[in-house]
């Protein structure tokens, strides 16, 4: 395949991968021992503004908490983080559009006030709600919890309102969506107006596109069934693409961590398992349902395992392309942090360098990981639609 | 990490790939794709017609070549022909020009002979007519008196011997 030629690129990735996987299994150990901590001391300061007014509520100084920052960098919130100044976050806030036991409820983020602890109660036509680490609760409900509740309340389905709100990673997709297709819309302006050799824009993206043509689609499609496919892997190839480098930019409107968020790479991994599956042909069924030169007393061994065959795949998809992006995003977040852990500007020049060296390479694997996905969904799609007509 | 609720990320992912899908389908990957696919298909087409033209002058120059040898050839063909047909010519006028003079000369021969006979002939008719008159002459001289007839005619009556 094409995956064996390229061995320094997959070198990269498992170096990541392996990294990646490193820092997975020191921040749940950090973050558990933290969550109490920022919760006692928030109630204690938010206790302490009220008895001694809003000025003293400042000068207590937090200690820094990197688990804390990295988590909610690489995490989705309901605003638009921008800067902190003076102690105040600065936001923009995005639209919060809920789904309540009394239908639609569309307000702006900014009622919450920036609150994540659940202490802020806001009043939306008569329902109360609340809000603990970006999760939208019913106030009533999120009193009778347990702290082991709270903490997994994206799935306490009856204890909160359905949120359909347009986070940061939604505003970010949308943007990209945007760009991405004014862009393609300009490139393809452009060929009405000039049929000769591509200039500027197309002379730009057209190699991308052939790429993706010659490199991609056709060698693991086929010729005659990759023109049908085509858009989807150019689409899916941009898309994921564009949304790792916006990840990439550390300022606002970008810097969200869309790719490295579960539930998009979920999304993007399920379409690609939808379009294999629709585009089965006979034999990939058959290989499925009767594996030819297997013996049919094996069948309730060998279908089990091909079905699982058939969900690992996409599965695969969906955690390479979520531990790569969100591993680079620790790396980098952790080296800045280093500067506030050591608290010493020595260390300002090091980790400097060191995250300039980590963007870079994060560059790449923004690029390399599209290049992936998208030649991995064309595998699966090559798989699906061959024709065997040997056996 | 600090996730929002999933289904926000899950819903608004889905709609806008798939109207995002769409979209560019329609309005991008379409007339990228087909311009991408007819300009390759023009610079085949271009590659391939002008491999034709060069086959085409290849072939040209190779007619042109193979016209001027002929031609060439030709002419050799023509001169030697000519040449031939002049020896030959004169050959054969030659020959004729022989046989010509042979007839000539076998044709005055056989007129000279005609023409020496004839006159051989005459000439022994004048001969004879010659002689006989001399003879006639000399008969009158001699039988003029009656003395030599009668002497001829002893003489005569001499040679012949009677038994």
């Amino acid at each position: 395949m094409i995956i064996s030629n390229k061995p320094v690129q997959y070198l990269l990735v498992t170096l990541l991968a392996l990294s990646s996987s490193i820092n997975f299994a020191s921040t749940p150990v950090d973050s558990v021992s933290v969550k109490h901590e920022t919760v006692e001391s928030t109630e204690a300061s938010h206790t302490e503004a009220v008895g001694h007014g809003e000025s003293v509520g400042h000068e207590i100084e937090k200690e820094f908490n990197a688990s804390e920052l990295i988590n909610s960098h690489i995490g989705d919130s309901h605003d638009f983080h921008i800067a902190d100044w003076d102690g105040h976050p600065i936001s923009f806030s995005l639209p919060v559009i809920l789904w309540t036991n009394n239908g639609l409820e569309i307000f702006s983020s900014a009622k919450f006030h920036h609150d994540n602890s659940g202490e802020h109660v806001v009043d939306i036509n008569g329902q109360k709600l609340v809000r603990y680490k970006e999760i939208i609760f019913y106030a009533d409900k999120f009193e009778t919890m347990t702290a082991d509740q709270k903490n997994t309340g994206a799935f306490a389905f009856d204890a909160r309102p359905l949120d359909f709100s347009i986070t940061k990673n939604v505003f970010s997709m949308l943007m990209s969506a945007i760009i991405l297709f004014f862009l393609f819309f300009a490139v393809a302006r452009s060929y009405k107006k000039n049929d000769k050799a591509p200039t500027g824009l197309a002379g730009f993206l057209e190699p991308l596109v052939t790429y993706v043509r010659d490199e991609i689609a056709v060698p693991n499609i086929g010729t005659k069934k990759a023109g049908k496919y085509m858009p989807y892997l150019l689409t899916i190839f941009f898309f994921i693409w564009i949304n790792n480098l916006i990840g990439l930019i550390p300022f606002f409107p970008f810097s969200s961590n869309l790719t490295g968020n579960i539930y998009f790479t979920f999304v993007m991994a399920f379409i690609t398992f939808i379009v294999t599956t629709l585009s089965g042909n006979k034999s990939y069924w058959g290989h499925i349902f009767n594996t030819p030169g297997v013996p049919v007393w094996l069948a309730p061994i060998m279908i089990p395992v091909e079905i699982i065959g058939m969900l690992t795949k996409p599965f695969a998809l969906m955690i390479r392309l979520f531990a790569n992006i969100t591993a680079g995003h620790i790396i980098i977040l952790s080296l800045v942090s280093l500067i506030f852990i050591f608290k010493s500007i020595a260390v300002g020049p090091v980790a400097g360098a060191f995250v300039l060296f980590m963007s870079v390479l994060e560059l790449l694997v923004a690029a390399l990981q599209a290049y992936v996905f998208t030649l991995l969904s064309a595998l699966f799609i090559g798989q699906a639609v061959e024709e065997h007509d040997h056996h | 990490m600090q996730l929002t609720s999933p289904e926000s990320l899950i819903f608004w992912t889905t709609i806008i790939f798939i109207v995002f899908f769409f979209l560019l389908a329609k309005f991008a990957w379409k007339p990228i794709l087909g311009a991408v696919k007819s300009r390759e298909e023009s610079i085949n087409e271009a590659l391939a017609s002008a491999e034709a033209a060069r086959l085409e002058m290849q072939n040209l120059t190779a007619d042109n070549e193979r016209i001027l040898k002929e031609a060439r050839a030709e002419r050799d063909a023509m001169l030697k022909e000519a040449r031939e047909m002049k020896e030959q010519m004169i050959a054969e006028s030659k020959n004729e020009a022989q046989e010509q003079g042979q007839k000539l000369i076998a044709q005055a021969k056989l007129a000279i002979e005609n023409e020496k006979n004839a006159a051989m002939a005459e000439l022994k008719s004048q001969v004879s007519t010659l002689s006989l008159s001399i003879a006639e002459k000399l008969l009158k001289e001699e039988l003029s008196n009656k003395e030599s007839q009668t002497k001829l005619v002893e003489k005569l009556l001499g040679d012949v011997k009677l038994n």
